[in-house]
């Protein structure tokens, strides 16, 4: 291998460290109009009247356009692929802008002016009486008898799903124990640093373009064309840069407006930026999600039953919907299958920021739940922990009853094993460093108790995660390869860029496959639905495993090319020939026999054989591959202070083969980080009398800074996952999932104290505290 | 872009007198870094500014002959921080300015700036309060000297008229020779955060661990900074032990009157109060060469 | 609408604009003298994506007036490369994988230039410490610390 595992250079590195990398912001022409968005300052209902002459009025603003103004049908936004089966398309709940309120900053009106400063004056001269009811901001609320509905004829529910796996009461009837608890998890905002932004202007031929810093292109495309009503391929897409994703631009948030606009102003070119506060109110969340679960335990530590019942909070509009709580549910019996089990799960609408993808798309939620339970119940029992999960973890060979995927790569043992390993645990435990609480039935006392106000200890949680989204939603990619006269390849791809290194994986593979130095690979970085193929986009983890299979396709198809033309030339059959570093050899000694370039040229211009070497291929791949692995946590709370340090933190991870482990570690460490802040310190806080958002902005809103992360170490197990290119499975939001689990079981473990809930940040642990004494 | 609906450069505090006399709406701006990002939350609209940006005049530190220091209002905290007066003769201060915000806040965000806005959270005002600073102001009139303790006059209210400025703050030789002190600032991130509460000691002991002098003081445990002058004359003359911590821990509580807000609640700020000024008090101590039994 | 014209050096250039006073030295920096290099992440100065050099110290260009920097030497992301060479302390960036989507770099960069120039032995509190006024979403900080250590060593 002479470039799959190896620690290439991200190839754009060094346009961004020169501040050359072009983002939409940095792409606007100079004749570009500003849009601004009229936003409610109520969370729930209607705008009785409303009066914009005086904004129409300001000189330099183009247009003010309210919700009387635009198409009547409703759209979905969320980056799913499109289906053809109704029954299962995304819901289409959302006007371009609306006179029903449903949370607060929801888009009532849009001004398009000369400038920014002109397009905010303009705002304030808008003037809006509403009729207001309560906001609803927890699950009670909305499911209460005469709860006011957000959308009609909803009750607030978007969906109620459920599966059993076995006969679960039965199971439960023939557990030694019965354990039950209860979880929340909170709203975090993704925090990407380019707020959302796109430009959209029409061109002569009536063709609308918007440049867009998104992670779906061409989802863009078509759902901006389901809310104009215009065909399809009357819109065009292009994404430069992109400032970050996590899931917050998998998501149609604002194009379809910013095309009404420009429209609205002649074609002209307008420009849709949202400041951080809007951002953070008015694009996606992650779904806050209550769990009820139950498990049924032998004396053994055999888990026979669990039950799991959610409800997850969706904000204002469906977006992703219930697909995440789904999701979630989905997978809550993956790493411990071997039980029966039963999910329940209702996803709500609530006067909240609309909840869509965020980096684990529910598992994050559903993990904390589940990991928690897991280390409390092993606590009640005695049982070591880690020996409890032993017992009960996914086999390889494992087919999922729900899904039909195999596990075909499985690491999780080793991945457990290491991660011991590294934070010496067993060591520590020994020493007692941690755990101090008073033994619950027939713990033993290894340990001595800690008494003083300073108390450590030592926490874990697994996860398993999916590569992809099959069988629920399509997976489908595209790859272009073009083989240049000097022996250079371009490759296009759909698959989104947003900052994860696709680009730089994609182009290690078609290096590998084809025989060149990475060098001379040249990515169009850019997706441009006009040029690029099709791909779904950044998410669900899919784009090295799900893209990188047309990738890898394309590139097998231009070496199988390169090698026939020639054989044509030199009269070698392709079958004995191989592209090493460029240079075609002899498979059988490695002798060189022609360059590459030599080929290429006369692939271009042969006057009897010239016809330029392309691959252009679509993959479908209706397979899917679990990933696999751990945190270990050590931690050190201050009882006096309320305070957790993370002292240690290891994320091990199966992600079956690591392509590049640079770029790989980065990743982890970017997730770690999130999960960090989602354990201990993000949180999302609403006024609960008036459903207005308090803290959106990143002074009050406690995104981690470089202060507050300790250092995150990384580690891989690496297995080969058959069906993966090269070998490879998921690994852009697993770093993200177990750490909140793994923290919270180490706090646990220092002090006894159970956080059901997140964050645990310094409130909770005052509140916990007092009432446990322990203050 | 800011709605600035004027604008003024002073190039002295007089010509900044005049402006502000001349204009009954205008204010005066020095590094911005609260009023730019007020007004870009709409908090204040269409503001009518003087800046006094960068004037030489009130900044800089200077040592007087009779010992007392002078800190120009419009120094800023990276040059608190850094400067050797400072950090030879009243270290609490810089290690105060030093929790501000970050680097790039601290290389704009002015003393001046942070006392005048009134706000109960500012990171200098305790150990301000704790040091008896004298705050220089200057009117048409001339001249006044006040200590910063009768300064604040509510939130976001100080005993400035329209037409004064704010020039210097004054640390004389009483307040600050042969004392040592801990600033402690909760938040909940380590950078760039407002306090929940912000927590100085300063204290002078003798060879016998006497406690000769003791201040305390508060951030955001009041709608104003606030000294605890019960807490302080009880310390005065004892000698340090754990017991006396635990004391001026009670007796600090009883003192401070904290809210509620989305921020944080009152109890655990009261909590907050507790825990802090033993722990201040206890760094302090050391700092001031005491030795724990 | 009041102007000033200001006479500042960008890069190393001397510059003459005509500022609208009620503009921040970011919207100048981006619009009129076209450093896109220089990034919006908050406009509060709580992100530092739009961190410049002012006479040497790091600022947040968002919420400083555009008319202050009259007389100043300002430094952005674009003037930290030499005739088109990348400084040791942007190859460190490429080097180490302290670059993501690379929105929060050229801010980190300026930062991390602070302190390479302040001519302080620093340690790694030290550098923590001084990039803790710039924010990032994807890479934990963890390769950004570790850029700003290499090039210390590599002593740029």
């Amino acid at each position: 291998m002479q470039a799959i595992g190896k620690n290439v250079r991200r190839i754009d590195a060094v346009a961004k460290v020169r501040g050359q990398a072009k983002y939409v912001d940095d792409l606007t022409t100079k004749d570009v109009l500003v849009a601004k968005v009229f936003r409610s300052t109520i969370a729930n209902g209607w705008v009785k009247r409303i009066d914009t002459s005086k904004a129409a009025a300001l000189p330099g603003v183009e247009a003010v356009v309210t919700y009387e103004d635009v198409p009547k049908h409703t759209f979905p936004t969320a980056g799913h692929p499109y289906t053809k089966d109704p029954e299962h398309q995304d819901v289409a709940d959302r006007n371009l802008l609306t006179r029903r309120v449903r949370f607060y900053g929801d888009e009532i009106a849009a001004v398009v002016a000369v400038d920014e400063f002109t397009a905010e004056q303009a705002l304030k001269l808008i003037e809006v009486e509403y009729e207001e009811y309560e906001p609803i901001l927890t699950a009670e609320d909305a499911l209460k008898e005469g709860a006011v509905e957000i959308h009609q004829g909803t009750k607030n529910i978007i969906d109620h799903t459920g599966y059993e796996l076995g006969d679960v009461a039965a199971a439960f009837a023939g557990a030694d124990y019965i354990f039950e608890d209860e979880f929340k998890t909170s709203i975090v905002q993704h925090c990407q640093l380019e707020n959302h932004i796109s430009y959209a202007y029409v061109e002569s031929d009536g063709r609308i373009v918007i440049i867009t810093s998104t992670q779906i292109p061409h989802i863009v495309r078509r759902i901006a064309g389901q809310a104009l009503g215009v065909p399809w391929g009357k819109i065009r897409v292009i994404k430069p840069c992109v400032g970050g994703g996590f899931g917050s631009r998998q998501d149609v948030v604002q194009e379809p407006l910013n095309a009404f606009l420009s429209l609205t102003v002649h074609g002209r070119p307008v420009k849709l930026e949202y400041s951080r506060e809007e951002c953070m109110i008015a694009s996606r969340v992650r779904h806050a999600i209550d769990f009820k679960i139950k498990t049924g335990v032998k004396k053994d530590g055999t888990i026979v039953a669990r039950e799991l019942q959610a409800i997850s909070l969706n904000g204002g509009y469906a977006s992703h919907g219930h697909a995440v709580v789904s999701n979630a549910g989905a997978k809550f019996s993956h790493l411990y299958p071997y039980n029966a089990s039963k999910f329940d799960a209702t996803t709500v609408y609530t006067t909240a920021p609309v909840a869509g993808a965020m980096r684990g798309y529910g598992i994050p939620q559903v993990t904390f739940a589940v990991e928690s339970h897991l280390d409390d119940i092993a606590r009640s029992l005695g049982l070591d922990p880690i020996e409890f999960r032993l017992k009960n973890l996914v086999q390889q060979g494992y087919v999922d009853p729900l899904s039909g995927i195999r596990v075909d790569s499985c690491g999780i043992r080793e991945c457990i094993a290491r991660g011991k390993e590294l934070i010496r645990w067993d060591e520590k435990k020994a020493q007692g460093k941690g755990n101090t609480a008073p033994a619950e039935r027939g713990r033993p006392q290894l340990k001595k108790e800690q008494t003083g106000t300073v108390r450590r200890g030592l926490g874990m949680a697994c996860f398993s995660y999916t590569s992809g989204t099959h069988p629920v939603g399509l997976e489908i990619a595209g790859a272009r390869l073009v083989l240049n006269q000097d022996g250079s390849v371009q490759l296009q791809i759909g698959a989104a860029e947003i900052g994860q290194g696709s680009d730089t994986v994609f182009a290690q593979m078609t290096a590998e496959t084809i025989g060149i130095p990475v060098e001379m690979v040249h990515v169009l970085s850019t997706q441009d639905t006009d040029l690029t193929p099709f791909d779904t986009g950044a998410y669900a983890s899919r784009q090295t495993y799900i893209s990188g299979m047309a990738v890898v396709k394309a590139a097998e198809e231009i070496k199988a090319r390169v090698l026939n033309y020639a054989s044509g030339m030199t009269g070698i059959p392709a079958g004995s020939m191989d592209i090493i570093n460029a240079m075609l050899v002899h498979k059988h000694n490695g002798e060189q026999i022609i360059s590459l370039a030599d080929v290429a040229l006369d692939s271009y211009y042969d006057r009897d054989s010239a016809s330029p070497i392309t691959a252009d291929v679509s993959n479908n791949a209706r397979i899917n591959a679990l990933s696999f692995g751990c945190t270990f946590a050590e931690v050190e709370v201050d009882l006096a202070t309320c305070k957790v340090e993370v002292l240690k933190i290891y994320n091990v991870h199966d992600a079956g083969r690591i392509i590049n482990p640079q770029l790989a570690e980065a990743q982890i460490h970017g997730g770690v980080s999130m999960g960090l802040g989602y354990a201990l310190s993000e949180q999302l806080l609403f006024d609960p009398k008036t459903g207005k958002p308090l803290n959106n902005n990143l002074l009050d809103y406690k995104l981690p800074t470089v202060m507050d992360i300790p250092e995150i170490s990384t580690s891989f197990v690496e297995t080969y996952e058959p069906s993966g290119p090269y070998g490879c499975k998921s690994l852009g939001e697993t770093p993200a999932i177990s750490p909140a689990p793994a923290i919270r079981n180490a706090i646990l473990d220092a002090t006894g104290i159970k956080f059901n809930e997140l964050p645990i940040n310094p409130h909770s642990l005052f509140k916990k505290f007092k009432e446990a004494g322990l203050l | 872009m800011y709605n600035i609906t004027k604008y003024y450069e002073a190039h002295s505090v007089r010509e900044a007198i005049e402006l502000l006399q001349a204009n009954p709406k205008a204010r005066l701006i020095a590094g911005g870094s609260d009023l730019l990002i007020k007004m870009h939350q709409g908090k204040i609209e269409a503001a009518e500014l003087i800046s006094i940006h960068n004037l030489p005049e009130i900044s800089g530190i200077s040592l007087e002959p009779d010992g007392t220091i002078i800190i120009g209002a419009g120094t800023t905290f990276s040059q608190i921080a850094n400067h050797p007066v400072i950090k030879e003769h009243i270290p609490v201060l810089a290690e105060a300015v030093e929790t501000i915000g970050g680097p790039q806040v601290r290389n704009v965000g002015t003393i001046g700036g942070n006392i005048c806005n009134g706000s109960t959270s500012s990171d200098t005002a305790p150990t301000l309060f704790a040091s008896n600073a004298g705050l220089r102001i200057q009117g048409a009139s001339g001249t006044r000297v006040i200590e910063i303790t009768d300064f604040y006059q509510g939130p976001g209210r100080v005993d400035l008229q329209h037409d004064e400025v704010l020039t210097a703050v004054l640390l004389s030789t009483d307040n600050y020779r042969g004392f040592a002190g801990h600033y402690i600032k909760y938040s909940m991130r380590k950078a760039m955060d407002i306090a929940t509460l912000g927590c100085a000691v300063v204290c002078k002991i003798t060879v016998q661990a006497v406690i000769e002098d003791f201040r305390l003081a508060f951030g955001v445990a009041a709608p104003t900074p606030v000294r605890c002058r019960k807490t302080e004359t009880m310390v005065k003359g004892r000698t340090f032990s754990e017991e006396l911590l635990l004391e001026v821990g009670k007796s600090a509580v009883a003192e401070v009157n904290p809210r509620t807000s989305w921020r944080a609640s009152r109890e655990f700020r009261l909590h907050l109060v507790e825990e802090l000024s033993k722990r201040a008090f206890k760094q302090a101590f050391i700092r001031a060469g005491g030795k724990l039994q | 609408m009041m102007t000033k014209k200001i006479t500042m050096r960008v890069n190393g250039r001397e510059v003459v604009v005509e500022v609208d006073i009620r503009e921040s030295l970011l919207e100048v920096l981006r619009g009129r003298l076209n450093l896109k290099g220089v990034k919006k992440g908050c406009s509060v100065g709580e992100c530092g994506a739009c961190t410049v050099l002012i006479n040497g110290e790091p600022i947040d260009s968002c919420i400083y007036l555009a008319v202050w920097t009259d007389g100043k030497e300002i430094r952005t992301i674009e003037g930290e490369e030499t005739g088109g060479k990348l400084s040791k302390l942007q190859q460190a960036f490429v080097d180490e994988g302290a670059v993501q989507c690379g929105f929060c770099t050229p801010g980190f960069i300026m930062s991390a230039r602070a302190l390479l120039d302040s001519g302080k032995k620093l340690t790694r509190q030290d550098i923590i410490k001084g990039l803790s006024g710039n924010m990032c979403r994807c890479t934990g900080y963890q390769n950004i610390i570790r850029a700003v250590e290499r090039a210390i060593e590599d002593k740029v």
